[in-house]
């Protein structure tokens, strides 16, 4: 597959070095700053372009007459806009995504409709981001929680801690214990490593265990796996930009929010949007005015500025002032890594959460939905079996368990119309249905591709 | 105690992927193999014994090593690129040494260096009579060094990945290595050994239809698209006494000179576009030809050939071929005037474009020196002038033409030492300083008594190593090989 990206952001270089690291892919970086490019250029296999990505002479030295994806992440949602409707015209480049942020431009459905532009797919990372710390909230214990067939199905990231029923037992002890509920252990994480799972691997305390089940059920199946905590009623976000604006918003009805702001043309900015958040002028990492908003009784305190680093520090304060679970917002794989074992609840990394949107557009055969995990390195992939005796995946009509899969790699659940069935190895598999794997492994993912391309 | 710290830390890791070229290089050798079986020469049990020796010899090494592996970093790509280079010649040396009774180590050695570097001085004399085999072997030494073991090993080894752009920048030469033509390292490897092994074919035919029988056609075509100047005959070139045969072999000198990138993309376009923006194309046509004229004239007028005509013919493949540092011959040109091989061996410094299978400094960097040497001029008329360097109506890094002077400056020096170094050892300065430039620059005859009449094994064992180690030099541009040497790179 042949892929173009604009810009070599945050985003953008995430991105190239996920796809780049596919063998099928061939990868070309477009971007204004050509120190960036070299930069890139030396650490990954793909061709660089300086230049400004909507214009022809630069799309042409980029290859874009044959490309077959053409991804414009800068942070001008116009050039991304321009350049897709470019590549469209001179090239009739098939897939076009681009990066809108703007909800002036998002919130037009028109816009992006047949007759519109010619964006096929338009992702903004501050809304998937938010989205994804809502559901965070939502479950309280969770580290991540990540929707499958349009949120039937979730897959729910937890931390097993004293006080759940399953630690220090077998595997197939919590179909025993909740019979009537079905869900599955999709992989477990134990001191970082992925572990075999059997019937009677046993379940230890600390393990990082991945479980699939029906929206409904999870709260269920959390509170096997550790004592669970409250519904969540206050939270402080610390930082007015994008993603604490879009996170107060969406939460300001539920839940009591309070949010700091540095800047005070901003924090103005931000009070005349919401309607029920205090919006306070201040640092988030000034102790006094933490302890001041009682920071010891909040539930939740997120960190979304644009400094990762003030973000760590003022989560780790945060903590240490008691509030009962910290979110931080870091961009840098190994700080997140580093954090999340220690003094911080939750890293969330705005790269992994736009990445796997990013990654069910690009990904061949039929790929309904993709999640990055563990910072790349694991992945969720929701693939859709296609019917037809001539043609068809060769999947259809084999039986769960005779499927040859790769090491690491699972089948966790079928969704077969409404219908949520958990994977067991004599369920049958059929035209149409939806099937969540899950790759503790990440290089596995062409082999696992192959199964839902059409033979 | 430090130097093995050191050791373990660069030498071991890369030492696994230097075992696989090993692996590639031993099956290279199965043609020649094969070739003597078919012909049953003497070469049948020397290729035999060492495919078989090298190709075991480097699966166990590959097994050995196999755990060290790891992402090659900057400096793991220079040593393995100086490694590969120093190694190779040594094994491509062992089937010659074994098939030609009472050759040294050292003048194996040198033949095989200066086969896979495509200079094409020759230690050897009764070529006509050689087995067919090892002529052969000699031959196809040029064609792989001629694109690069390098670049051939990241076109069929899956295994250097990321890295393998730090080796493709160690060894390919020029001045501006970012530019891909694919975005692949190993489709861009593989690209370029297609349009090579395209043209080489279209050589073979030609030089089949110019009069040559198909075993000379093949060698010469290697030697020619390479830019080597290994022959099958004592005499070069001047045994076939051919016309058209000089026609064909300084076309395909000229091409080979171009950038191969340049072919890739005409082929790829379908058109000869990419020429007319090649700015080296452009400047090698016009300077060849005025060189061309211009010494034919200067021939016919010191009354070395009778008349224009045969004083072009001569003039003109004799310079080509030099120049291009390819190095055949038809003529004696050291006994012409000594200005025109003096101008044959300074144009052999500049004229091969970069990314061609040329040596020397590459006409980019004469062109960019020869620019900003204008600038430098313009300024002192204008103290405010505010002009940067263009190549092709593209602006070129300050950074880029920092790193050209450098070169310049670490090229002339190595010419000057070597050429010190070789008269301090006994030779005079005619035959140290064109034995100097013509390894440095990869082009083969110098003159005096290593002219194109004679050949290099009238020097002792010293001065032989002593032009081995040029042409690596001139192979590996300079900075790759003498950064080496320097301490920091050692350090951690």
């Amino acid at each position: 597959m042949k892929i173009i990206i604009i810009g070599a952001g945050q985003v953008g270089r995430t991105a190239a070095y996920q796809l780049a690291r596919e063998e099928a892919n061939e990868v070309t970086v477009i971007d204004v700053n050509d120190e960036l490019l070299r930069d890139l250029q030396d650490r990954l296999d793909i061709r660089t372009v300086c230049g400004n990505g909507a214009h022809p002479s630069v799309l042409d030295a980029a290859g874009a007459a044959s490309a077959d994806i053409l991804v414009a992440l800068t942070n001008s949602d116009e050039v991304n806009m321009l350049a897709c409707e470019v590549a469209y015209a001179l090239y009739g480049t098939a897939t076009k995504i681009a990066r809108v942020r703007t909800t002036e431009y998002a919130a037009r459905e028109k816009l992006f409709s047949d007759r519109g532009l010619a964006v096929d797919v338009w992702i903004s990372p501050e809304q998937l981001v938010t989205e994804y710390i809502e559901r965070l909230i939502e479950f309280p214990g969770a580290l991540q929680v990540l929707d499958f067939a349009d949120g039937r199905v979730r897959l729910v990231g937890v931390r097993a801690l004293k006080g759940g029923f399953l630690i220090g037992q077998k595997l197939r002890a919590l179909r025993e214990h909740i019979p009537k509920t079905d869900a599955r252990v999709a992989a477990m994480y134990r001191h970082g490593r992925s572990i075999k799972l059997e019937g009677d691997t046993l379940m230890e305390e600390g393990d990082e265990v991945f479980f699939l089940a029906a929206r409904k059920d999870i709260r269920l199946v959390m509170s096997e796996l550790r004592k669970l905590g409250d519904p969540v009623k206050r939270v402080v976000i610390a930082g007015g930009g994008n993603i604490g604006l879009r996170l107060a918003r969406a939460l300001e009805r539920t839940t009591q929010v309070k949010l700091i702001e540095r800047d005070a043309r901003r924090a103005r900015r931000v009070s005349e949007i919401l309607t029920n958040t205090i919006v306070l002028h201040g640092d988030a990492a000034d102790e006094e005015l933490l302890v001041e908003e009682n920071i010891d009784s909040a539930d939740i305190f997120c960190a979304l500025t644009n400094a990762e680093e003030a973000n760590i520090l003022s989560a780790m304060l945060a903590k240490r002032l008691g509030a009962s679970k910290v979110m931080a917002l870091i961009n840098r794989p190994s700080y997140a890594e580093l954090m999340e074992s220690g003094p911080i609840d939750i890293a969330i990394s705005p790269q992994t959460v736009t990445m796997g949107a990013l990654l069910s557009h690009v990904r061949q055969g039929d790929v309904a939905r993709v999640h990055s995990l563990r910072r790349g390195a694991a992945e969720a992939i929701e693939g859709i079996v296609h019917s037809g005796a001539a043609g068809g995946s060769r999947v259809v009509g084999q039986l769960i368990g005779d499927i040859r899969l790769p090491e690491g790699t699972t089948i966790g659940a079928v969704v077969r119309g409404e219908e949520v069935l958990m994977a067991h190895h004599d369920t049958l598999i059929q035209a149409d249905d939806h099937l969540i794997l899950f790759l503790t492994d990440k290089r596995q993912v062409e082999v696992v591709e192959k199964l839902f391309q059409m033979s | 105690m430090k130097s093995v710290s050191a050791l373990r830390g660069t030498v071991l890791p890369i030492s696994n992927v230097l075992a696989g070229i090993v692996v590639v290089f031993s099956v290279a050798m199965l043609v020649p193999a094969a070739l003597a079986q078919f012909e049953d020469d003497s070469g049948q049990g020397a290729f035999g014994v060492s495919a078989l020796g090298i190709f075991v010899a480097g699966c166990l090494w590959w097994l050995a090593t196999r755990r060290f592996r790891r992402e090659l970093k900057v400096r793991d790509g220079i040593l393995l690129v100086t490694l590969a280079w120093v190694m190779v010649p040594a094994l491509a040396a062992l089937p010659l040494m074994l098939g030609i009774p009472g050759l040294s180590f050292t003048d194996a050695y040198f033949e095989a260096v200066s086969g896979l570097t495509t200079t094409g001085s020759t230690v050897l004399s009764g070529l006509d009579h050689l087995a067919a085999s090892l002529n052969f072997w000699r031959h196809f030494l040029h064609w792989i060094g001629g694109m690069g073991i390098i670049v051939l090993a990241v076109a069929v080894l899956p295994l250097l990945g990321v890295g393998g752009m730090q080796l493709f920048r160690a060894e390919t030469p020029g001045p501006m290595k970012d530019s891909k033509l694919t975005p692949r390292i190993a489709h861009t490897a593989k690209a370029l050994w297609y349009v090579y092994a395209g043209i080489t074919l279209a050589c073979v035919i030609s030089l089949k239809l110019a009069g040559m029988s198909w075993f000379d056609a093949v060698c010469h075509a290697f030697s020619t698209m390479a830019l080597g100047g290994f022959s099958t005959h004592d005499a070069s070139v001047g045994y076939f006494d051919s016309l058209r045969i000089e026609l064909v072999l300084s076309t395909f000198e000229i091409i080979a000179a171009m950038s191969f990138a340049t072919h890739f993309l005409a082929v790829r376009e379908r058109s000869l576009a990419p020429y007319k923006r090649d700015t080296e194309a452009k400047t090698i046509l016009k300077i060849l030809a005025v060189s061309v004229l211009g010494l034919a004239l200067f021939l016919t007028v010191k009354g070395t050939y009778p008349d224009y005509f045969t004083a072009l013919r001569h003039a003109a493949f004799n310079i080509i071929t030099i120049a291009t540092t390819c190095g055949f011959a038809t003529q004696d040109y050291a006994s012409w005037p000594l200005f025109a091989p003096l101008w044959m061996l300074f144009l052999s410094c500049i004229i091969p474009s970069a990314g061609s299978t040329g040596g020397g400094i590459k006409m980019i960097r004469a062109v960019l020196l020869a620019k900003q040497t204008a600038r430098e001029l313009t300024g002192i008329l204008h103290p405010n002038l505010m002009r940067p360097v263009k190549v092709a109506q593209t602006v070129v890094d300050n950074s880029v033409i920092l790193a050209v002077l450098g070169f310049v400056f670490l090229y002339f020096m190595s010419v000057v030492v070597l050429t010190l170094v070789l008269i301090a050892s006994g030779l005079d300065l005619t035959a140290a300083l064109t034995a100097t430039v013509a390894s440095i620059n990869n082009a083969g005859p110098g003159l005096g008594i290593v002219g194109p009449t004679s050949n290099y094994s009238v020097l002792n064992d010293f001065q032989t190593w002593v032009c081995a180690v040029a042409m690596l030099l001139g192979r590996l541009e300079v900075f790759t090989l003498i950064v080496i040497f320097t301490p920091a790179f050692w350090r951690k």
